[in-house]
Parts: structure tokens; sequence; C-alpha cells
């Protein structure tokens, strides 16, 4: 601590920030443009200059850039001080010359931090008339808008783009007033973590392009705090919506998770709750009507009466939902929506994380480790905002480094080059190359049970009481021992595996890994991915339950028919069983009922289709890769805008639909009562109650608001209905309002932040009045509950698989995920399509030539009873004996470890 | 008009090995001297002494005791700055850089040096390496200096082929090895931690101090930026010792040893000589450079170079040395004098010094970036007589804002110096380009319309 | 001109490989040799074609992007096609003392060009640049590697002439 002076008060302050981040973190106000808390301090700017005395009978001091000067104890500052100000203001001046003046026409105003900055300094006077400097935009693709005569040149996208998310595509050009930021030519921008620019850029060069379609400003779009459902992650997201619409997503801060940053499809992959084609009223799909709620209630009851009713939830709905469905059919009769073996390993990763020796790192926490391997996950693909928060990882070594050589962590320049990129060992072991291999020490890939072996190897090399691997090749031998030591020698390894490959035996490595840690007394972290949302919550949920919960022990008692009916909750069973085995038991079943928010092929198939809510018009609890249960909140109300619209959250037809069947009145009419039953059933799940506030939470009596207090044209909305504006929807459920009536103020503590925004800060930059300290956590804690820190026990060994030996003519078929495309949702945003790619089949190289077929030709082979034709993509790295598919693309079957490949051959064109 | 292969001016004072350290050995023909030649006029015997005779710590010393200040413009003392590299031996790796970028206008004498004699820097340079401890060298020279690159190349060979360059040099055991890298262009090259980050092959921005280049340099390693001719000093200071080096300068002046003067526009004899520190602007104006050309009066002069302030005739009593000029209230910066004649139009100069002080801009910091062009853009509007009143006061802002310590670099302050001493000498001048008519705000322009 | 066509994908030749390869070997850091390899591409063609950054970046082993940061902060570098001669005319204050503007009209009646243009035959292009350190025989200005001072505006149209 340090004690520092600003203009004449006392403070006590983090000695090791620097006076920018000390002033922030006190709740001062100090203008800024190139520093951010992510990214540090580099003083291009200019705009944080305060006075600095020598001592305090120094009076004529010396203008300092706070961003850049020490907070060191006994420092004697004013922000208030005549000269500074004028400074300031007159780099506001300077760096406004060029601006066009655009506001408004421009997407960023209203949450634009140089709007912000201009009033903080009083600049409200153009005196320069001459001729402005212009730009030539460019094209970036379907998700960033590029304007570059906004630019008040900050350097901040170049440096979050490159230095932070280790992007190459987008660089500074020129020099003097001439510098451009952007690609060397027009496309798209490469990096998966492109979005977070519209943030970063603190004027409107980098903007949303999925909202210009359907833009409004940030004042007139309602907020709730929501989860993004796009992986398992679990970052915490501020959808804004207009007219029924979701109109953006933005960064929520949560500084044990995301922090400041989201990826890609998290951010554009929204679309699928705007979609014209989402069922929106209950169905009779025969009959093809639409009825009304009381309506569906008793016709589906009446289809369900005294029936054997079998439900299968899913890992893409929210606890409530899952659960509520479970009261309808009953524990015996409830199964998971999830494929066997994936149930398995997500359950088997639950109890290495419940019970394993190793604690879960969150993401947040996965940054501040000193050597990784990543064993069987492309992390990028699979859950992008762990690949993001390695590279910080990796990086550490340099404020490492430079903090032994006295150079503050804030000091970005400066740590770099004195660490001349040294890094954090990371080892990644996957099945071909992955885009974070870039900061990788070693890469390595092999087909998934020879990783597994890998796994196991290392765990030997650890701890010599793990079980060896028999018949290792030496050079995987040795590779281990290397990985064996660089985790050895860390003070925090850290472990990251998962679920993504399907292979149990990744896992088992990945347990004995963290067994052999713990027994070499290493004080480090486990990070496992699982595929979902709300994968890790289903196997909460279903983890005391000895019973086969798959979906494919589903299908085969409906197919066996041990049941009537069927009761689906937001799953599409295509795409979790082999599509003939899907088909049999749907036909199987005399009644088939899904709740869902999508039109999908299962929901095709169903006798009535109830209309759930997506995440913006419901509210739950998910839990997260690292078992932090989570609520997202209710975005808006359809019906406001249109009556006819009917959905509502899954749990509520599911538990409407089993006291229509019991003939008595509703239990449950608010979603703590849901969530309190749910913790009450699930002693696991006892904590969710916790994860956030209730609905009867008040700051000072009032609701919290969902939208800006300058919300405007709310009277007119409707107006096309009627002119008799509408009491606003009442929510039972949140402390939220839909209204701008209720608090949104900073000063109270709160963790659940519809939207960032404080006096004078509109700009995503007011995250700094809701924290602890800048860039630290929330003041009142980071959202969310930890379930999974049961009492650490030492695992069983588990034994390696044997070698990867296909037999001949056999290819295993394993999947290859993609960012863009391989999630159900966010691959029906038409963004995200843009950038997924076509379906195809790769080979390695070597088998490419040995089957006589060239990058973009048409193969033909057979999964299973499938049929399968598609493009070839070749990857060099791919081992052989396997061949690649893109997970979930259209086409591509549901893979699981038995998925074998056979009479793979060139089709002539 | 002539086709300029190399340079002449300087050779017409007498110079002697006694008085001129670094001059004495040039030709006259103006043709560089090479190897042979050095070597026959006393070369490499300091660095002889040097990598024979004593320990590192020994130069350093002797470089500190003898009072050089670094000739590049900001007339640090050599020998504290040498200090400053960590003691730390495991810290073995560490860089000597020449800064040979000379761009600065009216900044010329770094080239004589380099062309004339190649040899002199190399030998400043390994002996400055060998108290350095530094193993490798570069000299980082300005793309259009094709000449000196041609030379300092031959003599770089010359000095390797001879073993005065390269492994065990001279039987040492030192081993000191050193490349000629060519800019591509950009004045800001010249600042020293911008030449580090274009060495590296970077944008020339500069980098923020602390951390000093002697912690961290190129490549994160202890790096030492020495000019030109500040290390072609070392080889006299070294090989006849501090008291004869002190004894150099006029007793009046602050400063050891002696300096490339010059001064140049409508003067007489344009041109540079070396000269000792402490000799008056007025000596070296009249006597050296001649006075000016008839038909012109000095109407003010620029003591060194374009990032110094204007002085008025009557300065030139001031003596050139860092605290002579001060007194002034410039700098001696390079010592590099400019006569600016009666002809000439202020506010038309500074048009011309800022426009080329905002093109030079490396574009990082916004006073600099931002600022320069709006002075350039308000000084042509005065320049054709269509200023407006508060066109002073944004002059007046820039200067102060563009000050020391406020923009990144001290590429900004050396732009404002002279724009500052110009309205403060010359007022009249750029009030006469304020059109009277005109209204003061635009913004009430625009309502209006 | 086949140099100045600009070719669809840009490949650097044996020659330019083989030089910067040679050039990485001065420095710890192969990044270092991104100016002198852009220099090298820049003799061989005359200026530094579409392509060329990701090319060197690839033989470099960093970003397309930051060599083209690069090539674009130095004045020096041509990221568009010049003429078969360079003429730098020395803009800086010495030599606007001693009537380089007046240089710049000559050159401009005499081939038609302003800075930063180049003429239609392919056979100039004239940029400014700082000060070529021949203060004392200002105005200076140097045509590819030929450095001239006292230039005066009549004597432009001689001097040119030496460059067909
Ligand atoms: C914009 C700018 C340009 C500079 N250009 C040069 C230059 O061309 N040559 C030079 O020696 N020093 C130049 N300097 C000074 C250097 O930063 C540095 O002080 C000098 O190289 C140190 O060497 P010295 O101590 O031997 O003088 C420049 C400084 C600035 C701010
Ligand atoms: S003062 Fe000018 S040259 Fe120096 S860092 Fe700032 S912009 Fe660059
Ligand atoms: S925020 Fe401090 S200089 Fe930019």
């Amino acid at each position: 601590m340090a004690t520092i002076h600003v203009d004449g008060k006392e403070y006590e302050v983090d000695g090791a920030d620097n006076l920018l981040q000390a002033c922030l973190s006190l709740g001062l106000d100090v203008p800024y443009f190139c520093w951010h808390p992510a990214l540090g301090s580099v003083g291009a700017c200019r705009q944080c200059a305060v006075k600095q005395y020598s001592d305090e009978n120094d009076t004529r001091g010396r203008l300092v850039m706070s961003c850049m000067t020490p907070a060191t104890d006994n420092s004697w500052i004013s922000i208030d001080d005549e000269e500074a100000k004028a400074f300031r203001a007159s780099v506001i001046e300077w760096l406004m010359i060029n601006h066009p003046h655009d506001c408004p026409v421009c997407e960023e105003g209203g949450h634009c931090h140089l709007q912000d900055m201009t009033v903080m300094t009083g600049h409200n006077q153009r005196r320069y008339r001459f001729n402005k400097r212009t730009h030539v935009n460019q094209e970036l693709g379907p998700f960033i808008a590029h304007e570059m005569n906004r630019c008040i040149a900050c350097y901040r996208c170049v440096r979050y783009y490159k230095d932070y998310a280790g992007g190459t595509d987008l660089g500074v050009f020129g020099a003097n007033d001439q510098v451009y930021f952007g690609r060397v030519e027009d496309g798209t921008l490469e990096s998966e973590f492109s979005g977070n620019l519209t943030e970063v850029c603190p004027t409107g060069v980098f903007t949303d392009k999925t909202h210009s379609e359907r833009y409004n400003r940030k004042w007139d779009m309602q907020f709730a705090p929501s989860i993004c459902h796009g992986c398992a992650s679990g970052c915490n997201i501020s959808p804004g919506e207009r007219y029924g619409e979701i109109r953006r997503i933005e960064n929520r801060f949560n500084g044990s998770v995301n922090h400041y940053f989201l990826c890609d499809r998290g951010r554009f992959g929204y679309g699928y709750v705007n979609r014209k084609d989402r069922p929106r009223q209950p169905v009779a799909q025969r009959s093809g009507l639409s009825m009304g709620i009381d309506a569906a209630l008793d016709q589906t009851a009446g289809l369900l009466n005294r029936q054997r009713i079998l439900g299968i939830g899913s890992p893409r709905a929210s606890l409530e939902s899952n659960f509520a469905l479970r009261e309808l059919v009953g524990a015996e009769d409830f199964y998971s929506g999830i494929a066997r073996q994936e149930l398995a390993n997500i359950q088997a990763i639950r109890n290495l994380l419940q019970h394993g020796p190793l604690p879960t790192a969150s993401i947040r926490e996965m940054e501040s480790h000193d050597a990784v391997f990543v064993l069987g996950e492309d992390l990028t693909q699979t859950a992008a905002r762990l690949a993001l928060a390695l590279r910080q990882t990796a990086k550490g070594k340099a404020t490492e480094i430079a903090e032994a050589a006295g150079i503050q962590s804030w000091h970005q320049a400066a740590v770099e080059n004195i660490a001349q990129g040294a890094r954090h060992p990371v080892f990644i072991a996957s099945v071909t190359a992955t885009r974070l291999d870039d900061i990788a020490a070693e890469t390595v890939q092999a087909a998934p049970d020879d990783l597994a072996r890998l796994g196991f190897a290392v765990a030997h090399a650890i701890d010599p009481a793990a079980p060896a691997v028999a018949d290792l090749e030496p050079d995987a031998l040795e590779l281990a021992q290397r990985i064996a030591d660089a985790l050895l020698a860390a003070q925090r390894p850290l472990l990251v595996s998962g679920a993504s490959l399907g292979n149990p035996a990744i896992i088992d490595a990945a347990a004995n890994i963290a067994q052999a840690l713990k027994n070499r007394e290493k004080n480090g972290s486990i990070s496992m991915v699982v595929p979902e949302a709300n994968s890790m919550g289903m196997a909460i949920m279903l983890a005391d339950d000895e019973a086969d919960r798959s979906v494919e022990a589903a299908l085969e008692a409906l197919t066996a028919g041990e049941y009537d009916a069927l009761v689906v909750l937001e799953n599409d069973l295509y795409r979790r069983a082999d599509s003939a085995m899907v088909d049999a038991a749907l036909a199987a079943a005399k009644v088939v009922v899904v709740v869902d928010h999508q039109q999908t092929p299962t929901a095709d198939k169903a006798h009535i289709l109830l209309p759930a809510s997506s995440f913006a018009e419901g509210d739950g609890t998910l839990v997260s890769q690292e078992g932090r249960a989570q609520r997202f909140f209710q975005v808006f109300e359809p019906s406001y805008y249109n009556s006819e619209v009917l959905i509502r959250e899954g749990w509520r037809w599911l538990h409407a639909l089993r006291h229509t069947l019991l003939g008595n009145p509703v239990d449950w009419t608010s979603l703590d009562q849901v969530t309190e039953a749910c913790a009450a059933v699930h002693p696991r799940l006892a904590a969710i109650t916790e994860a956030a506030p209730d609905a009867d939470f008040r700051i000072k009596g009032m609701k919290l608001a969902r939208a800006p207090h300058r919300y405007s044209g709310r009277t007119a909305m409707r107006a096309n209905i009627s002119v008799h504006e509408p009491r606003q929807p009442q929510d039972p459920d949140t402390p939220f309002a839909f209204s701008m009536e209720g608090y949104a103020g900073t000063r109270e503590d709160r963790q659940q932040i519809a939207f960032a925004w404080a006096p004078g800060w509109n700009s995503p930059q007011a995250w700094n009045k809701f924290q602890d300290e800048v860039g630290g956590h929330l003041r009142a804690g980071d959202p969310g509950v930890r379930l999974l820190d049961g009492a650490r026990m030492d695992l069983p060994w588990a034994e390696a698989p044997a070698a990867f030996a296909p037999a001949p003519g056999n290819w295993q078929a394993v999947p290859l995920h993609h960012l863009f495309g391989s999630e159900e949702n966010s691959s029906r945003a038409e963004p995200i399509q843009q950038r997924m790619p076509q379906p195809y089949l790769a080979l390695a190289e070597a088998e490419a030539q040995r089957l006589g077929v060239a990058e973009g030709a048409t193969v033909e082979a057979t999964l299973g009873e499938r049929q399968l034709v598609l493009a070839v993509r070749i990857i060099e790295e791919l081992p052989l004996g396997v061949v690649g598919l893109p997970a979930g693309l259209p086409g591509i079957p549901p893979l699981n470890t038995a998925s074998v490949v056979t009479g793979l051959k060139g089709v002539a064109q | 008009m002539k086709k300029l292969s190399s340079f002449g001016p300087a050779n017409r004072i007498e110079r002697s090995e006694e008085t001129h350290p670094l001059t004495w050995r040039l030709r006259d023909d103006g043709q560089p001297v090479w190897l042979e030649e050095y070597q026959q006029k006393n070369g490499y015997a300091a660095a002889r002494k040097a990598l024979r005779e004593m320990a590192a710590a020994d130069i350093v010393n002797t470089v500190k005791d003898s009072g050089l200040k670094g000739r590049g413009g900001a007339g640090f003392p050599t020998g504290v700055k040498w200090s400053l590299m960590p003691a730390d031996e495991s810290l073995n790796i560490r860089y000597l850089l020449c800064n040979a970028d000379e761009m600065e206008p009216n900044t010329w004498k770094d080239r004589l040096l380099m062309e004339q004699l190649p040899h002199l820097l190399i030998e400043g340079m390994l002996i400055s390496a060998r108290a350095l401890k530094a193993y490798r060298g570069y000299i980082f020279l300005r793309g259009e200096y094709v000449d000196a690159a041609r030379h300092l190349k031959r003599a770089v060979a010359e000095a390797e082929a001879a073993g005065l360059l390269g492994r065990n040099i001279m039987g040492s055991g030192f081993d000191f090895e050193l490349f000629v890298h060519t800019g591509a262009g950009r004045y800001i090259c010249g600042e020293e931690t911008a030449l580090i980050n274009s060495l590296e092959g970077r944008r020339a921005n500069p980098r923020a101090k602390p951390p000093f280049p002697a912690a961290v340099g190129v490549w994160g390693k202890p790096t030492c930026v020495n000019n030109v001719e500040t290390l072609c000093n070392v080889p006299a200071i070294v090989g006849n010792g501090v008291e004869w080096y002190t004894s150099l300068a006029r007793p009046e002046s602050g400063d050891h040893g002696t300096k490339m003067m010059g001064f140049s526009g409508k003067v007489k004899n344009p041109g540079i000589w070396e000269l000792p520190f402490g000799i008056s602007a007025r000596e070296l104006f009249e006597d050296y450079a001649g006075g000016m050309r008839d038909g012109y009066t000095l109407k003010c002069w620029q003591p060194g170079g374009a990032g110094t302030g204007f002085l008025l005739p009557e300065h030139l009593d001031a003596l050139m040395y860092s605290g002579g000029v001060a007194e002034y209230g410039t700098r001696m910066g390079t010592g590099l004098a400019l006569a600016v004649d009666n002809t000439v139009n202020m506010v038309s100069l500074l048009r011309n010094m800022e426009e080329f002080f905002a093109r030079e801009s490396c574009g990082w910091c916004t006073p600099c970036r931002d600022g320069l062009p709006w002075s350039v853009k308000t000084l042509r509007a005065l320049e054709r007589g269509e200023g407006r009143p508060e066109d002073l006061e944004v002059l007046a802002r820039i200067v102060d804002f563009l000050g020391p310590g406020k923009t990144f670099c001290a590429h900004a302050p050396g732009a404002v110096e002279p724009l500052g001493s110009a309205i403060k000498y010359f007022r009249q001048e750029f009030e006469a380009g304020v059109d009277r008519s005109a209204r003061t705000r635009p913004t009430t322009e625009f309502v209006k319309a | 001109m086949t140099n100045l066509i600009q070719t669809d994908r840009f490949t650097l030749s044996d020659v330019e490989r083989a030089a910067i390869e040679l050039e990485m070997q001065h420095y710890e850091d192969p990044r270092a040799a991104s100016i002198e390899a852009l220099k090298i591409v820049q003799e061989q063609r005359g200026w530094v074609p579409d392509g060329a950054s990701d090319a060197i970046g690839e033989v470099l082993g960093i970003p397309g992007s930051d060599v083209e940061g690069v090539a674009t902060f130095y004045s020096q570098i041509f990221r568009q096609p010049v003429g078969r001669h360079i003429i730098r005319v020395c803009d800086s204050m010495t030599c606007y003392i001693g009537g380089h503007e007046s240089v710049l009209d000559s050159i401009r009646k005499e081939l038609g060009i302003g800075p930063g243009q180049t003429t239609a035959d392919n056979r100039f292009t004239l940029i400014p640049v700082c000060c070529l350190g021949n203060c004392d025989k200002a105005p200076a200005l140097m045509i590819d590697d030929d450095t001239f001072g006292d230039v005066s505006a009549d004597s432009v149209a001689a001097l040119l002439e030496a460059y067909p």
C-alpha cells in the first residue's frame, strides 16, 4: 500500500499501480485513451496528464502522464490543477482535429469513450478550421465495420488485437497524422476475438456490423445480465434489445471469468433469437394450427394423460427447465439428452473437478499459472475464451522477467522489450494444429487414443507411481518427460483438457496427471472443457443417478415400446444420435411434445410444439465448465410488442403441463421457487440459489432498471397497435424491472449489472465504476457461485489405452470443432453462417495421396449406416488412420468413439 | 551547381594533432582516409592502448573525467551514460549503437566525419565497446548517406582484414563485431529509443524512459547509443589523456574539448570547423563564416540545428558551449548554426520548419501528431494573410503544451522551440498575417449560415 | 516496365530471398532485417509491390502486417510504383533559405510534376527529403545516388538531362 495525496486529500492505494489506475480505483475521474485495464500503459495519448509535485512544499510541480507514473508512497498530485486541465483540454482538442464530429450518424454515439472524455475535459468549441485528413475504409467481414476517419490514433486496437489476442492481420500503417489502423488489404478479420475491437476502440472506428442493420442507441436498449450460451465457458454478457429483437451483445465484466473480453461466437451469434422461423405460438403440428396457452396445455395434457411419458432434457437448457421436466415425467423417466459416451465423459469430468486432487481454475485464474499442458482440446474452437486466457498465461513470463528487473507490470512496452517474447511453457497435444499453437513451447498431433497415451506417460513421468504406458514410442516418451519436467519446474502448473474429442481415455489421463501433480505436491490447477452451456449442470443434476440417462438409452426405451409419449426439452435429437435411431424412436412414440425456441428437425416431428424462451426471453441458471452456477436474466418480454407471441420459459410450460395433468393449480409462479425446489431436490445443486440475488432483491427499495434512464420512445413504441401505453410488463422472476425506472447507479454495490453505465461514463469503460480496483473484480463480488469445490480426494490410477491402430480400410472419425458452425444455436445466426466452413472430410496428406484425391475433391465413405459424400480437406498434420469431420455442421452425423469410416474413396467427377 | 562526392570546407582552417583531435587527419583533397593512411597518422594507437593496457572501468573513468558530453544534441555526459550500463557481468550481451541518423535540418557534421574519416569512428567505437563490454556494434546510418555507407563498409572490411575488428582484437582477447545498418528515412530514427526500435525492424516510435537503453535496449539487452562525433572524440581522449583534452576548450567554456561547429545560410563562407568550446558565436559568425553575404543582413540565427531557438544578432556574444548558449534561453544543440537573413519572412520560415517537424512526427503521441499539423496550417494561413485573431493563441498553446516533458519524446519540444522563440522575437510578423476583417469564431459563422 | 506490372501473387525471387536470408544473420532477431528486406525488394523492382510484405514476413517469421507497418512508416520505402529515377529535393530550412522552392518550381515546369508525383513517361519521381547534410551548398538535391549542391532554378534542366 502507498499513501498518495490528490488535490490535498490523502488516499491509500496499491503502490504497484500507476497513478491513473490508482485514481480510477479511488473513483476519481481522470480521462484517458491509450490506457486500458487489460492492456496496460504506453503513454501515447497524453490525455491522462496530472500535475505532480515533488513534495508538499513544491508549488510548481510538473505535468506527468498518470498512466506512466508509479503510485509511489508519498506522491503529491493534482487532477484539478489549472495547467493540467488546460493541457488535457488541448489534447482532446487536438484529437478532435481530424475527427468528423459525426456522432449523429455514428454507431458509437451514446456509448463512446471519446464522447465521454470530451465532455469530461470540457472541450466544446471547435477552433480548428482547416481541412481534415480523410481515410479510405476497409471491408473487414461480416462482424466488424470500419470507419477510419473517426480514429484518434490511441493504438488500442493493434495493442489489443496483436499483443493481447495474438492476431496477425490488423496493423498500424503510415506515420505522423496519417497513421492508419486496419488490414494490409480488405478482408475478413481473422482473429476469433475480433469483436472485442468494438469495445476496445474508444470511438466509432470499429463497430458491430451485426448491429448496424437494426441499429439503435445504447440508451434506447433494454438490457439484462446474461450468460453466453455459446459454449461452456460461461462468459457474462450484456445483451441489448429493442422492439423485441436482440440488437447487440456486449461484454459484461466478471472479474473471475471473462473480464473484458468475449469471443466472436458469443458476441455475434445471437441471431437465432431473432429468427423469423422461431416457434412463437404453440402449434399442433399435424394440423399446423396454432393455439392459445390454455388450449395448448389442455390439448397437450389430453395427449399425455395416463401415458407412460419419457422426458429428454438438454444441456443447452437451464437447470430450472430441466428440473421442471424431471418433475413432470419423474426422475425414473428423465433422460439427459446427452449421448452416452459424452454423458459418461462429462460425469467423469464432474467427478474429477468435484472430488479430484486439484482445484479448478476460473478462466481469470488460468492467466496466473506458469506452465500449461493442453491435452486433447482445440480451445480456440471449443472454449474460445479459455484460449484467450492462455495467451495471457504464457505472457505472464514477460511480467515475471520485467518485475525481476524492477519494471512495473503495467509498463506494457517495457515489459515486452525486456522479455523479448519469453513465455511460460505451454504444451498443446491435439488432433490437428490449433490456433493457439503460436504460443506453444511444443505441440504434437496424434489420434485421440495416442493423445491419451501421451497424457498417461506425462503422469507417469511426473510421478512414477502412476502407471506407465506400454510400448510408447521413444519420441513420445521424451516429449512426455519434457512436459512433465516443465510442469514440475513451475510454481503453478495448469492442466487443461476436456470432452471435445469424446474420448474417455483423455479424461482418465488428465485425472492421472492431476493426481501425479498432487502427489508431487505441486500447487497446480485443472480446467476441463465440457461441450455445452449447461453440460456441467446436467452432469451435476444426474450425478447420483445410477441409471443410464443417455439419449441412446432414452431412444432405445422408446423404440422398445416402454413408453407412449415423449417430451423433448430444447434439444434436437438428430444432433445427438444416429438419425435412423431417432426416427425409429419418434415413430414408436404415440405422442411427441417438443418444447424449444428453435424450429429444429426434432421439433418438425413433434405433435405439439411449445414455444420456449431463449436466453433472451427467460431466466435460468447454467453451470459453466468450472462448475460456476450463473443466472441469466430475461432481457425483454416479447408479448409486450405482440400479444400473440406466447413464448414461455421451458420450466413454465412443463410445470403448467404437470399441473394441468394433475388437475390442480401451479405451485411455482416465479423462478426463485423453481430454483429453490431444484436446489432442495439436488443437494449437489444446493448453492444455485446463491448464484444471483432473488426476485425480492431491492436497492433503496427499488427494483433494478433494465433500461438506461434516457430510454426514449416508450410511449410511442406500441402506438401502431394502440395509442394507450400499457403498463410495463411485470417481472415476478427477477429483481429487474422492464423499465428505466429502478436503480441503475454505481454507488450501491451490486453484482448483477444489466448495462455498464455511470454518470459521465457511457462506454464500456464504465465498468471502472463497479470494480473494487480498476480491472480487478466487481465490488459486490463477481457473479456466480462455484459448485464443485468439494473435498479433495485421491483418485485411483487409470490405465492407458492401447495404441491407436485402426484396421486396414477403417478410419476413425474424429470431430473437428469450429467456433463458427459447431454450436447449434449460433450456427443459425446469419453472420456466423458467413464464417462457417463448408462441410468436409479431412484427411492426412499421405492418405489423400494414397487415395489419389486432391484438396476439394469429392469423396464418399460409409459411417455406420450413413453414406457420406463430402469435399476433401487435406490437413497435413492429421494423424494417419483418422478422418476429421466438422462437428455439428450440416450433413455431418453425430460422432462417438466408435465412429468408424469405411469405404473411403474418391468420386469421379 | 556541383555534383558532390564528398566534402571540403573543413579543410580550410589550420589543423593540428594537438588542437584538432577530430579533424587533423583530414586530407586536403577531401578524399577518405583509408586504413593505411589512418595508421600512418597514428590511427588505432589509442585503441591498442585501450585494449592492451586499460581495464574497461579505466576507459569509462577516463571518458568521465574528460567531461566529454554527447554531441547528438542533448549534451548528456558520455562517461556518466556509460557508467549507467549495468555492472552485473551476467548481463554480458551488450550493444553499442552509433547514432549516425543525422537528419536534423542544418546538421551536417557526422556526414563529414564518416565520409572522410571512417576509421576514426571505427576506432572510437572499438574503444567504447571495450569500455562498455559490448560485443557487437551497429552504425545506424541514414539511408540517404550513400557515400558514407560505402566508405564505412569499406573501412569496416579493412579493419576486419587487419584484425582490428572481429575476434581477439590485437591479441587482447576482446571480440567486437561491427555492422553498418542503413535506415529508410525518418528523422525520428535519430531519437535514441526510436533508433533502437528501428534497428529491431520495427516502426520507429520512441520508447518510454525509464527503463533506459542502458538497462533495456536492443533486444532487451543493455545498450549504449552515442552520436558519431561523440564516439570520434574517444580515441584522442584515451590516447592523449584527460589533461590534454580538458585544455582544448577555451577557459571560459564549461564544456571540454572541441566541437564541430558551423554556419550556414547566406553567409560568405558557409562551412563547418572543429573549434574549441567557448569561442563566441560572433567569432564563429564573423571570423569563420565571414559574416553575411553582400546585400544581406543578419536578422536572427539559430545556434545548433532546427530544434534550437532563434536568437537575435545581439546574442552573438553567446559563448558556444552548452551553458553559454543556455544563458540566452536556448540550447547549443548540434553547434551548427544557421543565419537567417533580412529577406526571410519568419512566418514562412517557421511554416517550412513545422512542415518538416509535422511530417517527421512518428504519429505516436497526440500533441505532436495532431498539434504540429495544426501549427502548419495556421502558419500557412498567416503566411497568406488569412489568419484569424485567435491563431496566435492556438500557436501559443502548441508551443506551451508540446514543450519538454509533455510529449512522449523530445521531437515535439524541438519542434516548438524555434516557433516559440520566433513568435517571441518577431511577433509583429505573425500578427501581420491576421486578417482583421475575419470573425473570431468559425462556429458563429456556422450558426449564421 | 515489367517491374511495374503487378502480378497476382507476389513471390520473392531467389536473389531477393538469398539476400534477405544473408541480412538476417547480422541481427539477433530476424525481424531486424525487415527494413533491409524491403530495400532489397525495392532495389530489384523499383518499389515494394503489394504482397511483398507477406512474402517478407514469411521469410522473417513475422506477420505481414508488421512488415507493411514498417514499409509504410519509412519515407524511402515506396509502396507505389515510382519512376526510373528518383529526385530527392531537400526541403529543410537551410535549403528553404537557399531557395529550394524555386528549384521545385523549375522541376514542375520542366517535368510537370510536383512532390510525390511521377512523370507520365515513368522517368522521374519527385519526392521531398529531409536535410541532406549539404547545408553549405544549399539548395541541395539527390538524383538516385548522386548528390548535388548549389542547385539553382536555371541549372535544373541540364541536371536532369543526365538521367534518361
Ligand atoms: C527527434 C530527435 C532526433 C534526433 N536525431 C539525432 C541524430 O540524428 N543523431 C544523433 O546523434 N542524435 C540525435 N538525437 C539525440 C539522440 O536521442 C541521443 O540523445 C543521442 O544519440 C545520444 O548520443 P550522444 O549522447 O552521443 O549525444 C535526436 C533526438 C531527437 C529527440
Ligand atoms: S513527440 Fe512526436 S515523434 Fe515523439 S513520440 Fe510523440 S509523436 Fe512521436
Ligand atoms: S492514458 Fe496515459 S497517455 Fe494515454
